[in-house]
């Protein structure tokens, strides 16, 4: 009976760690200018655009992850792009895990961003403004700090949520070691393979992990609130 | 007569036909290795018919399936991908003593959804001329041991094993290459049945047999139906339907 | 024309459509009650209104046109907003610093320093925002608004939010900038002591639209249009200053051909300033009284009398020689002595305020 965790565990659980780490940048870098947007919009695709956003939360991760393996396939128009560009095909590559999982984050990371937008009203931009602090300057002066919250808990969330990313991964990861076998599709294969102890090494780590993350969103949110954080008068 | 019917009964006549139906004919429940999806499913419609019986068929990975009857779900009988997980279901007395028998034996074929694709002989394998090869993992999927098996027969298994995907089962192996994502694959030749492209069915002397075992489990010892679905599965309609896909069967 | 704002911005309820001329020296407060657009004409020249069409120059620069559109921050301006909306993440150094670091010629720190004197903030640099009290607040913003050497002030009511105390330590401060400052402000309000204290001109806003337009001697020099402005009718009068001290410690102002006597104010010889006059706080004589106390007699005559009010008021229009004040008595006293116009009539000033 083996107890800890396998070479091959450690090498997943390093494996998930890279790709939660990149892709809560990634989403980080293209949930921000949506978010921004959905806050401030008065445009009529305000609606659509925020649908499309949360499908992944109401999607099953498997119709993700099919409609990602044709789309980044080879005859997929995504993959006709990569290939054209001489990257080569998405799936089973450490980008493409990226991708997906950016994909299937983004409303964790776009939301509590668009919230703590929101709840800072158009006044403290328009100050700015007319401070001389152009677009950029404004996002990072003024947005950055005063919604700090809403991209903390945002980054937390993405990260945690693809550390927990499976079905999409599944789909298109190819279960590569070292590549695209992380900690999910790890725990999978070893109940499959009545590896029972090992899967629980690894389950329990994914509990302890997650609860910790939650327990952190949650107790930052709370000193928050309890600090008060009000703009304006 | 207005005094005794009204349409809000109607549901409590529907439950009594229903009822009425299940008390002739019985339900049995099977687990199927999803491999054996394309056969099953011939065989039960013929079964039904022949016998009224209602069977209801789940599909999955024989590991997942394994893994389920190991904590109580309520299959009547299963078909496995191999023979290790029916002979372990018996080792701890979970069958009904006696019941397993090996179903078909399967076939592996090397499979590009494009023609003109040089698969025969592995040609292919020892060019190297792809970019990723699509198998079922070895460690959960019998096809994959086999698959793996060939590899190691043409002593290619090393230098191939950079442009290796893993299918999680045959069905997903498959999936990789009819998207195109993995060029060339192992899959079961029972999945080509209405394949195009280019396929070589790899010699059986390349890999250990592909043993697939049925057993009937412990909860269904008293239901006839179930029996007569085993002994359905041996006779020759569906010996026909198994051979028709690709598979052996054990004389 | 040097500024000239010609603007149109469709709103589901209303529509703003103005074309003016605004003075380039002087504050020039845009008056209207609310709702009659001047917050959003603010917010128009200010750049914060993406969906206004048209077309604003400002000297040789083109804010606004068909083509053009000038984002707020390349406009030479200084905001002051309603609330204060001082950064509550940045002490107050650090917003008065904000816009400074952004401006292509930096204050130096002898002008900076000049600034928070004048608005008595040295004291709060280092706390901060939220320990400021409101008109604190107000005080740090509109130093970081000159910290921006500004060409032009825009001013959205700043004292909105301020209770009365604050309110009149904000316009006190605004009085002094308005003599130090050399840009023009634009101020919106509606306060009618805003106007009388502040504005150089005015422009009254009525539904989106302008109505008048000019210097306020002349737009306030008629008192119908003051006592549609105000419930309480009053009399601005715009003066020099003879003698800031008599040997009795009193000031003389003269208005017109009139002098004005009131109790000794802190102002200099030759300064121009502006008399506020209550109606209530004048009463009429037939003959010059001799035996009274009141120190400003002024021989008028009467220009028109106007009906009673429901309650027994009668409003009276007084010349004196160029320049006319009003009077409010009782309709009985109107009838007692028997008042027409044309009639010669001395009137007595109770109490006489200095608005600047």
């Amino acid at each position: 009976m083996n107890t800890g965790f396998s070479q091959a565990d450690l090498i997943a659980i390093w494996l998930t760690l890279r790709i939660a780490t990149v892709t809560t940048l990634v989403l980080l870098i293209i949930g921000s200018p949506i978010a921004l947007w959905l806050a401030r919009t008065g445009s009529r695709w305000k609606g659509p655009v925020s649908a499309v956003v949360a499908l992944p939360l109401v999607l099953p991760p498997t119709v993700l992850g099919f409609y990602l393996l044709i789309i980044m396939g080879p005859n997929g128009p995504v993959g006709e792009l990569t290939r054209a560009l001489g990257l080569g095909t998405l799936p089973f590559t450490f980008w493409g895990l990226v991708v997906a999982s950016t994909i299937y984050s983004l409303p964790f990371v776009v939301q509590p961003i668009q919230n703590a937008i929101e709840a800072l009203g158009p006044r403290p931009l328009e100050v700015a403004a007319t401070l001389r602090a152009g677009p950029w300057d404004r996002f990072f002066t003024i947005i950055l700090p005063l919604a700090r919250p809403g991209f903390v808990t945002a980054a937390i969330l993405g990260f945690a949520h693809t550390v927990g990313e499976f079905g999409v991964i599944l789909m298109v990861g190819g279960n590569i070691p070292g590549v695209t076998q992380v900690i999910s599709v790890q725990i999978y294969d070893h109940v499959e393979a009545m590896e029972y102890t090992a899967a629980h090494w690894l389950s329990g780590g994914m509990v302890v992990f997650s609860f910790i993350i939650l327990t952190l969103v949650y107790s930052f949110n709370r000193r928050r609130k309890s600090s008060g954080g009000t703009y304006g008068v | 007569m207005s005094r005794y019917f009204s349409w809000g009964n109607i549901p409590v006549l529907l439950v009594a036909v229903g009822l009425a139906n299940t008390a002739q004919a019985a339900n049995i429940t099977i687990a199927v290795a999803s491999n054996f999806t394309g056969p099953i499913k011939q065989i039960i419609t013929d079964f039904e018919q022949q016998t009224g019986n209602h069977v209801r068929l789940t599909l999955g990975s024989s590991g997942k399936i394994f893994a389920q009857i190991s904590h109580g779900a309520p299959f009547d009988i299963f078909l496995s991908a191999d023979s290790v997980k029916p002979a372990a279901l018996e080792k701890r007395g979970l069958t009904v003593p006696g019941s397993r028998f090996t179903y078909a034996i399967g076939t592996l074929a090397l499979w590009s959804p494009r023609p003109g694709v040089a698969v025969k002989q592995g040609a292919i394998l020892k060019s190297g001329k792809f970019d990723k090869l699509a198998l079922a993992n070895p460690r959960l999927a019998p096809y994959g041991v086999a698959a793996k098996q060939v590899l190691q027969s043409l002593k290619l298994y090393r230098a191939l094993a950079p442009k290796l995907v893993m299918g999680e089962n045959i069905a997903q192996t498959y999936q990789f290459v009819a998207t195109g994502n993995a060029d060339i694959g192992f899959v079961a030749l029972s999945q080509l049945h209405h394949a195009k492209g280019s396929r070589w069915i790899v010699p059986h002397q390349l890999y250990q047999p592909i043993d697939q075992d049925a057993v009937i489990l412990k909860a269904a010892k008293n239901n006839q139906a179930v029996f007569a679905f085993s002994r359905f599965l041996r006779a020759a309609d569906a010996r026909k339907i198994i051979l028709a896909f690709g598979y052996k069967i054990p004389q | 024309m040097a500024f000239k704002v010609t603007v149109r911005v469709r709103y589901p309820d209303f529509l703003l459509d103005v074309d003016l001329a605004i003075a380039e020296r002087g504050v020039t407060v845009i008056f209207g009650p609310s709702g009659s657009g001047k917050t959003s004409l603010l917010r128009t020249i200010a750049g914060l209104n993406d969906t206004a069409q048209g077309q604003i120059t400002f000297q040789d620069q083109v804010w606004q046109s068909e083509r053009i559109f000038l984002p707020p921050h390349r406009r030479p301006i200084g905001y002051i907003f309603q609330e204060s909306s001082l950064f509550d993440h940045m002490n107050v150094r650090q917003n008065l610093a904000y816009g400074r670091k952004r401006t292509r010629d930096p204050m130096t720190l002898s002008e900076q320093q000049h600034i928070i004197d004048l608005l008595g903030i040295s004291h709060l640099l280092d706390r901060h925002c939220g320990q400021l009290s409101g008109g604190e607040r107000q005080r740090v913003a509109i130093g970081r608004a000159l910290f921006l050497k500004p060409e032009i002030l825009l001013m959205d009511e700043p004292m909105a939010a301020l209770d009365f105390a604050r309110k009149r330590e904000i316009l006190t401060l605004l009085e002094q900038l308005k003599a130090d400052l050399k840009i023009p402000l634009l101020y919106v309000s509606h306060n009618i002591d805003d106007v009388t204290r502040l504005a150089d001109h005015m422009v009254i806003l009525a539904a989106g639209k302008v109505t008048r337009h000019g210097p306020v001697e002349q737009i306030l020099s008629s008192h119908k249009m003051l006592n549609s402005l105000c419930d309480e009718p009053f009399s601005l009068l715009f003066g020099q200053v003879i003698t800031p001290e008599t040997r009795h410690h009193l000031t003389e102002v003269s208005i017109g051909d009139a002098i004005i006597r009131m109790p000794r104010q802190k102002v200099k010889k030759h300064q121009e300033i502006r008399l506020h006059i209550h109606a209530r706080d004048v009463s009429l004589t037939l003959i010059r009284p001799t035996q009274t106390s009141v120190l400003n007699i002024l021989d008028c005559h009467i220009l028109s009398i106007k009906d009673p009010t429901p309650d027994g008021q009668c409003l009276i229009e007084l010349g004196l020689h160029n320049i006319s004040i009003q009077a409010r008595i009782s309709a009985y006293s109107c009838v007692q002595l028997n008042l027409a116009p044309g009639q010669r009539v001395f009137a007595q000033i109770k109490a006489v305020s200095l608005v600047q």
